[in-house]
């Protein structure tokens, strides 16, 4: 047997699901291993393949609290394992590991029962919460980069900028799963059972309500700040790399407001977006 | 001997690995400490929080940058935006030597994140070695390959673990993290005397060494890296610096992390032993 050959045997015993009792799978392919005194061959594999489990399974229990919170602990338990087996880490890191969870998840929606379109939204919006926090940041177009605009300017998104349109006030719901996170422990056990009430009937009662998301960073806290749809559609476009004058014309296309108010919008927008740092030089596209 | 080439002739002293926990008292309190060591794969990002908290870290401290998922073992190639990415963080902190494991974790993209065991083979040792060329060749900075702890062998084997150990390391002519805690707890998993593990070890290629707590279970001991150092691995630190002479030495605490003090406490014990001088000749 070569080392390759070894080492996909191993991987693909020690990676499939563990049973209900958190137990290897019954004849589970262990005959390359020694067993000792003490432990078969399989027992020795599952040492291993608890430890997978258990630590892909925090990580994404980590990653993902107001996913968590949104469909239940046992339901979430049961999505990770679903997902974790058709969708294994293919990273050095585990910071990747919900990469794929939010398109998992449309192609499975049987596994957020009745809350699906709430599931993905919070899926979406706590995967563009780990790209904020740590992905790369250029350096920022400034006031001065900005004081006299032509109509092919062109600038660019901060590469830790995520826009999401979302059909849930999921942003609510997230924060609120973090103070309550944040407020465990520190509280009696009968607060805490009424946080958890109260969470249970916010999320029971959520109702559909477009909102337009920012996930951004500011001192290397990660916040999430609403927009308005015109807002949203002007730096969906600088993000694809239009020229100002093309974007706005898309931000604004069936908005009923005046041109004075669209300028004042503009002036307001370009204003914060400088103050929080958010545009920066246009990513260089591919020659040829 | 201090410092040699695997290490950069360095001559590092006690260093306690850098956790979240700790930040708020270091920056605070910038208590004095030989040299953090920090896992790499937390700061293989392209910005935000963890890299400007290790540039602070860096503006006040050495650092040496320890791996966890490069993955020498594997039968494939390394990956190459890991490399890419290890690459750039090497030049941030300018380690002067840098470790990983003496293991395997993925295979076909797929990843395990743990340090699974090596068949002691031939072909692994020719295979893991070529790896860590690779690496060195690419990152240009002397490599220490770390034993681990395990649970399971394999009936392929043709060698025991330290005869593996040395041929991987004279084949790569590299460096050896030397983790007495693992040896301890293999020895225990597989009924092997640890000090013939020691005895075998190449002294003249030890770069850093590794003490840590563990957890007993009945059946096998398992690596937690959240307990003191008992006595036992101190008996076989002790040993190792008798016949390596003094070398950088970490302890690793990385599970129910005490207070700070508590961790560099625990990891000044290693002081009544450092500077023993070497007794064994080469």
């Amino acid at each position: 047997m070569t080392l390759l050959e070894v080492q996909r045997r191993m991987a693909h015993a020690i990676l499939q699901p563990l049973t209900g009792s958190d137990r290897i799978a019954p004849k589970t392919d262990a005959e390359f291993i020694k067993p000792n005194d003490r432990l078969s061959a399989s027992e020795r594999l599952e040492i291993y393949s608890r430890s997978y489990w258990f630590r892909v399974l925090d990580s994404l229990y980590d990653d993902f609290p107001g996913l968590r919170a949104v469909l239940g602990n046992r339901a979430f338990h049961r999505l990770s394992r679903a997902y974790l087996t058709e969708c294994p880490s293919q990273s050095f890191t585990l910071r990747n590991l919900g990469s794929r969870l939010e398109d998992w998840l449309r192609l499975n929606p049987k596994f957020a029962g009745s809350r699906r379109a709430l599931a993905l939204d919070m899926a979406r919006l706590e995967w563009a919460h780990i790209e904020a926090f740590d992905n790369a940041a250029e350096k920022v177009l400034g006031p001065e980069d900005l004081l006299e605009l032509g109509p092919d300017f062109r600038a660019g998104l901060q590469p830790y900028i995520r826009l999401l349109a979302l059909q849930y006030a999921v942003d609510d719901l997230r924060i609120q799963v973090n103070r309550a996170s944040d407020e465990r422990g520190a509280v009696s056990n009968a607060a805490l059972k009424k946080q958890h009430r109260d969470m249970t009937k916010r999320l029971s009662s959520s109702k559909p309500e477009q909102i337009f998301l920012v996930v951004h960073r500011l001192d290397f806290t990660v916040y999430y700040r609403r927009i308005a749809a015109e807002e949203y559609r002007l730096l969906s476009a600088l993000r694809d790399g239009q020229p100002i004058a093309k974007a706005i014309r898309r931000a604004f296309k069936d908005c009923s407001a005046s041109t004075e108010e669209q300028q004042s919008m503009l002036e307001k927008w370009f204003t914060v977006w400088a103050e929080l740092g958010w545009l920066c030089p246009p990513a260089r596209r591919k020659q040829g | 001997m201090p410092a040699n080439r695997f290490n950069a002739f360095t001559d590092y002293g006690i260093g306690i690995g850098l956790r979240i926990p700790h930040y708020a008292h270091i920056f605070e309190k910038k208590p004095i400490v030989d040299w953090f060591e920090i896992i790499s794969e937390n700061y293989m990002v392209d910005g935000g929080r963890p890299l400007a908290t290790l540039d602070r870290i860096l503006e006040q401290y050495r650092v040496v940058q320890h791996g966890v998922s490069m993955y020498f073992g594997s039968a494939e190639r390394l990956n190459r935006e890991h490399l890419r990415r290890l690459k750039t963080l090497v030049k941030r902190t300018k380690t002067p030597w840098l470790s990983d494991h003496l293991c395997w974790g993925s295979v076909d993209g797929t990843y395990s994140h743990d340090l699974l065991p090596m068949p002691y083979t031939f072909e692994a040792a020719k295979i893991t070695a070529r790896n860590i060329r690779d690496a060195r060749d690419y990152l240009e900075v002397p490599i220490a390959v770390e034993n681990v702890s395990s649970y399971a062998e394999f009936h392929m084997s043709e060698m025991t673990e330290w005869e593996f150990l040395n041929e991987v390391v004279e084949r790569a002519d590299c460096g050896i993290l030397l983790d007495v805690n693992n040896i301890y707890v293999s020895s225990k998993n597989h009924d092997f005397d640890p000090y013939q593990y020691l005895n075998s070890v190449p002294a003249e290629r030890v770069a850093q060494i590794h003490i840590a707590g563990h957890s007993k279970f009945q059946k096998y001991i398992l690596d937690t890296h959240d307990h003191p150092v008992i006595d036992p691995v101190w008996k076989m630190y002790e040993h190792a610096i008798h016949r390596i002479g003094s070398t950088a030495t970490l302890l690793e605490w990385d599970d129910k992390i005490p207070a700070f003090d508590e961790v560099h406490a625990e990891a000044r014990k290693a002081e009544r032993y450092i500077h023993a001088p070497a007794l064994v000749a080469l």
